[in-house]
């Protein structure tokens, strides 16, 4: 279990390790704006609107990460879209989780009682005034346990990228097997770091959980 | 100086809430069948009726959370418009009140009667907090202003629901069954409320079933059935003497018990 602190094992670890925690936490927030913005047209009264939320939806969570990266690393090329490899995997994964995040939202949009969003209209708020000052933030606090959920499968779902050039954390693992060593110890710290990130993902949730309880 | 006295004159007789011929369908059940009213400033008007005549349904109407198939509905001389910022701007200036309160439960009792003013009126806070002060004084409920609404009882949500209404400094204000949800002793305080609203000059819709309101407070009381207006009358005449068979056998059937 030592190898960690064997040359400069470590520091290629830290490295990879921050790349892992960069590229997840780009990729939440860029999924979280995607995710609302799309619950936001899923339930508009514009009928195109719906239409591009639900067929996003539906495109994105369909398609296998792997799958997606494949498009978006070959494929935006070819439309003459040039970006790194970190921004390209950024693109997959808020494009992949996006999608999940607009379904949980409008799941918790559609707990909220329709009186509470009449209640707004009635005072004169307009669509994105009711969604934005009564119905989300109502909605959000009853999505947060699947919402971690997700933002718990988004670092593990980083370590595709590893295979698309990105030296985040799972693609050290490759590095660290092609200079031999036992490969079960390569395996422990991996894991023990991403154990790390959902824990501490899962904890934020948890103190956000208790914070924004509301009664009704 | 005869311009404005004219005008005024004309503000004072022409009515504030118009509707004509106006057609409802809830799938193959006609919920409003060409119906016709005209509402005065200042006016209070009591809709009454059995459940399923349509007259939640003709309330809603007024500020278009219900949509009519056909007919006009005008408010100050302006007919309802479609769905947008110009239909947001007219429900600012309708003010209503639900069965079920619909306050905001993740916002304090402050800061509902706080919020439409600033985002809709665009109010400075300080200003909009003062106004929502002064009403929850007005309704009774100035004590609870930083409680959240699930820990007020039903009478006083309806009287915070009432204030954050009039905080928009409504025309007119809709009543839809205000205090159908409430326990006894808790219907007083909203009818109160009311009531002193009413006197002090406010346009009022209100539909309930709550007769003695109906009497004491209504200029008009409107008997609805089946989608229509079947009668209407000042409530003395009313409640006295009704003059269809529906309304004879709508008034024995509450009166009775």
């Amino acid at each position: 279990m030592g190898i960690l602190f064997e040359g400069d094992n470590f520091a290629l670890f830290r490295d990879g390790f921050l790349q892992t925690i960069e590229l997840s936490a780009v990729s939440a927030l860029l999924a979280l704006l995607l995710g609302t913005v799309l619950a936001a047209f899923r339930v508009s009264p514009v009928p195109a609107l719906r239409v591009f939320g639900t067929v996003w939806v539906n495109t994105f969570r369909n398609t296998p990460l792997t799958l997606l990266f494949f498009a978006v690393v070959f494929g935006l090329p070819r439309l003459d879209v040039h970006f790194d490899n970190f921004t390209l995997a950024v693109i997959a994964l808020s494009a992949y989780t996006g999608s999940f995040v607009c379904e949980v939202l409008r799941a918790g949009i559609n707990t909220v009682p329709f009186g509470q969003a009449e209640a707004a209209r009635s005072l004169g708020m307009s669509f994105g005034q009711t969604l934005l000052h009564v119905v989300l933030p109502q909605a959000a606090r009853t999505v947060l346990p699947p919402m971690s959920s997700i933002f718990i499968a988004l670092p593990r779902n980083s370590a595709i990228a590893g295979a698309f050039s990105v030296a985040e954390l799972y693609s050290v693992q490759a590095t660290l097997s092609d200079k031999g060593y036992d490969i079960l110890a390569i395996f422990f710290w991996v894991a023990l770091a991403y154990l790390l990130v959902s824990f501490t993902v899962g904890g934020v949730f948890r103190f956000l959980e208790s914070r924004l309880a509301v009664v009704r | 100086m005869t311009e404005t006295a004219v005008t005024d004159a004309a503000a004072a007789t022409a009515p504030l809430v118009v509707l004509s011929g106006v057609n409802k369908h809830f799938g193959a059940l006609h919920v409003l069948q060409d119906v016709d009213l005209s509402i005065r400033q200042g006016e209070v008007v009591v809709l009454i009726g059995p459940s399923g005549s349509g007259k939640s349904t003709l309330c809603r109407t007024i500020n278009r959370l219900e949509t009519i198939d056909s007919g006009t509905i005008t408010i100050d001389g302006r007919p309802l418009p479609e769905e947008g910022r110009e239909l947001a701007r007219l429900r600012a200036e309708v003010g209503m009140v639900f069965q079920s309160f619909n306050l905001f439960a993740h916002k304090t009792v402050l800061e509902n009667v706080v919020l439409a003013q600033v985002k809709v009126r665009g109010i400075a806070r300080a200003q909009a907090e003062a106004t929502a002060r002064e009403l929850l004084e007005r309704v009774g409920v100035g004590a609870q202003a930083d409680k959240y609404p699930a820990q007020l009882s039903g009478g006083q949500q309806q009287r915070v629901a009432i204030a954050r209404a009039l905080a928009m400094r409504p025309k007119v204000m809709l009543f839809d069954e205000p205090t159908s949800a409430l326990d006894p002793e808790m219907v007083t305080e909203v009818l109160e409320v009311m009531r002193q609203l009413a006197a002090e000059g406010m346009t009022m819709v209100v539909v309930t079933h709550e007769m003695g309101f109906a009497r004491s407070a209504a200029d008009r009381v409107l008997f609805m059935a089946d989608g229509r207006i079947v009668e209407e009358n000042t409530p003395d005449a009313f409640f006295t003497a009704p003059r269809t068979d529906r309304a004879k056998d709508f008034l024995s059937k509450i009166l009775s018990h």
